[in-house]
């Protein structure tokens, strides 16, 4: 059973776009994916598969610190020891938000410490260091996960999708992409299902790291651009440090030859798989707004183009497998 | 005044943005790039860069000479960074987030600190603005740590020159993302009018607002896609600063590294006028908050 990892470095560059189309396009072959949106920040994977929600369950990761005005005696020590600067004195119940005990919206001046739980990391110093017991530490509420089922009627599903959406702000751990792998592993059993398909993150940490460790191909969609190839770079760099196996798509590839020519000839002294490219096309936005896969609203051109390159990295995986 | 540039939408535009403003803002100016996964504005404003140290994180070390394996470090550990299995100390440094936790609460004194490279910091000048960036170490999880650090160097910075800030953020809106905004003045979201452009700007709006800041939208590439973007920043009450038009010519220039401000006069004002409208809007903001403390 593979595991295969669309992603990218640079945000932007076509992963979500793509990824839908080859669900599609796997659920066309026969194939039974399940697929799965790791981007557990900003996922937009179901704004194409448009999904209907089985399971929601809620995400909680960690603790927050949070003083009881009742109890504590102003003495300080935990803005003291708090070496991320949470603990705040003053300001205005407006700006005491989200989580916070008496937040709300207001200007009126409050004195007395508080912790920001924007800045708190919940490593429970203040809780144990505080003389007066003053500091709560409840468990952190970060998110949702669900397990849906993707649209065209349960007899024609693509599949089903694994996701989550983090609540704004909270640490973007890999705990929460390790929990959706795991769903995602547990229905291949379950549903007799025989390819997992993952829409990656932007950027090079921790959830990036999460998405990657372990997984059986990575494709990375990257530009003709100096930002592209930069952070094609990094990504290689990253995919290497985790012993992955890569294979690259340059996407809007008329934009600038002479990037082309120079990803090319990273990737080759890299040995990366070049799995081929796609053209700069406003159909793919087209496809986008009318919440259609490009391959679904497109044989020609660019549909064609993303049609071979999934031809490509299935030829690829089996291949692999068979080594 | 500090401008933060961000999106929830990666690709949205936020270097282009960030690049652009910083080739019309008046000096003294200082762009800073903290998206430290991924930080791409150097390859458009092309400074000399003067100036490079690594970042580093204090992680627990132990001498095990005075310890009693009595558990407390691994027993206030929330991330796992330090474990007891009978008469062994294990430490994971990859795990450890710098809390200082163990150290204060070992009762021998037995751990000191070790360090783990984050990244760099960079500096330099690009023409007459300053530039500052992070450079995350490729296999490090945690950006956070290493963006604090950028932003205590751009305080110093700012401190001494009185100098505007521009703050190229990362994409997202998680933490990485509200550690880069939190501090600024106004915040500008870079989006496109298209549904991910859309949803992700919501998202945005929602995890920015906390932060009680005044903010405005850019809409890049606008003439693509759909126009559901306009009614959804009205309703959200989102001043529209700029809008930079879907044009292929922008892209290939993008593509060559090129400062969109640069390439025309055209667009040189589009810029200018965001400028100006960033500045009304965090004007209008403190007028406001001085109307409301009177």
């Amino acid at each position: 059973m593979p595991e295969i990892l669309i992603i990218s470095g640079k945000g932007g560059t076509g992963k979500t776009t793509l990824t839908a189309a080859f669900a599609h396009l796997a659920f066309e072959a026969g194939d039974r994916p399940v697929i799965c949106d790791l981007d557990v920040d900003a996922p937009d994977l179901h704004l194409l598969l448009e999904p209907s929600r089985r399971v929601t369950e809620e995400f909680v990761s960690g603790h927050e610190a949070v003083i009881d005005p009742g109890k504590c005696e102003d003495c300080g020590l935990c803005a003291e020891v708090c070496r991320f600067d949470a603990v705040l004195k003053g300001g205005t119940k407006g700006q005491r938000h989200k989580g916070t005990k008496g937040a709300g919206s207001g200007e009126s001046e409050l004195s007395g410490y508080w912790i920001d739980p924007l800045r708190c990391e919940g490593c429970k110093l203040c809780v144990v260091q505080c003389p007066a017991e003053a500091i709560d530490f409840p468990d952190r509420m970060c998110g949702h996960r669900h397990l849906s089922d993707t649209r065209f009627g349960p007899d024609t599903r693509f599949g089903p999708l694994v996701h989550a959406q983090l609540l704004p702000g909270e640490e973007n751990s890999g705990r929460l992409v390790n929990l959706l792998r795991q769903k995602a592993g547990a229905m291949i059993k379950e549903e007799n299902r025989s390819l997992v398909l993952s829409d990656g993150p932007p950027g090079i940490g921790c959830p990036v790291i999460s998405s990657l460790s372990g997984i059986d191909l990575t494709v990375i969609v990257t530009e003709p651009t100096p930002s592209g190839r930069h952070d094609l770079e990094r990504i290689v760099e990253l995919c290497d440090h985790f012993k992955v196996p890569a294979g690259v798509i340059i996407n809007k590839q008329d934009l600038n030859p002479d990037e082309v020519a120079a990803i090319d000839r990273f990737c080759e002294s890299r040995g990366l798989h070049q799995l081929g490219r796609i053209d700069y096309d406003s159909k793919m936005v087209e496809a986008m707004v009318r919440r259609q896969t490009v391959t679904e609203y497109t044989d020609a051109g660019i549909g064609e183009q993303v049609r071979t390159l999934w031809r490509r990295i299935i030829s690829w995986a089996q291949m692999s497998e068979a080594a | 005044m500090i401008i933060a540039i961000a999106s929830g939408k990666g690709g949205a535009g936020k270097t282009t943005v960030s690049a652009s403003l910083a080739a019309v803002m008046s000096p003294p100016a200082i762009a800073v790039d903290l998206d430290v996964e991924e930080p791409n504005l150097h390859l458009f404003l092309e400074p000399e860069i003067t100036g490079q140290e690594p970042a580093y994180m204090d992680v627990p070390k132990v001498d095990e000479t005075g310890c009693t394996y009595c558990r407390a470090c691994a027993d206030i550990c929330q991330f796992k960074a330090i474990s007891v299995l009978g008469e062994v100390i294990l430490t994971f440094p990859e795990m450890c987030h710098g809390c200082g936790a163990c150290m204060a609460v070992c009762p021998e004194n037995v751990i000191s600190y070790d360090r783990r490279t984050l990244g760099d910091i960079l500096w330099g000048r690009a023409d007459e603005t300053e530039f500052l960036m992070g450079r995350l170490r490729v296999g490090e999880a945690m950006s956070p740590p290493l963006m604090r650090q950028v932003k205590a160097r751009l305080r110093e910075r700012l401190a001494e020159t009185g100098a505007d800030a521009l703050i190229d953020a990362p994409p997202g809106v998680s933490c990485p993302a509200v550690n880069a905004v939190m501090d600024a003045d106004v915040i500008v979201l870079v989006t496109e009018p298209t549904p991910f452009g859309c949803y992700d700007l919501a998202l945005a709006h929602e995890a920015f607002r906390n932060i009680g800041k005044p903010m405005g939208v850019v809409i890049n590439r606008a003439g693509l896609g759909e126009d559901a973007i306009y009614a959804q920043c009205r309703e959200a009450g989102l001043p529209i600063l700029a809008e930079i038009p879907y044009d292929r010519a922008i892209a290939e220039a993008y593509s060559q590294g090129r400062i969109i401000s640069e390439t025309s006069d055209y667009f040189k004002e589009v810029f200018t006028d965001l400028a100006e409208n960033i500045k009304k809007l965090a004007v209008a903001d403190v007028a406001r908050e001085e109307i409301s403390h009177a």
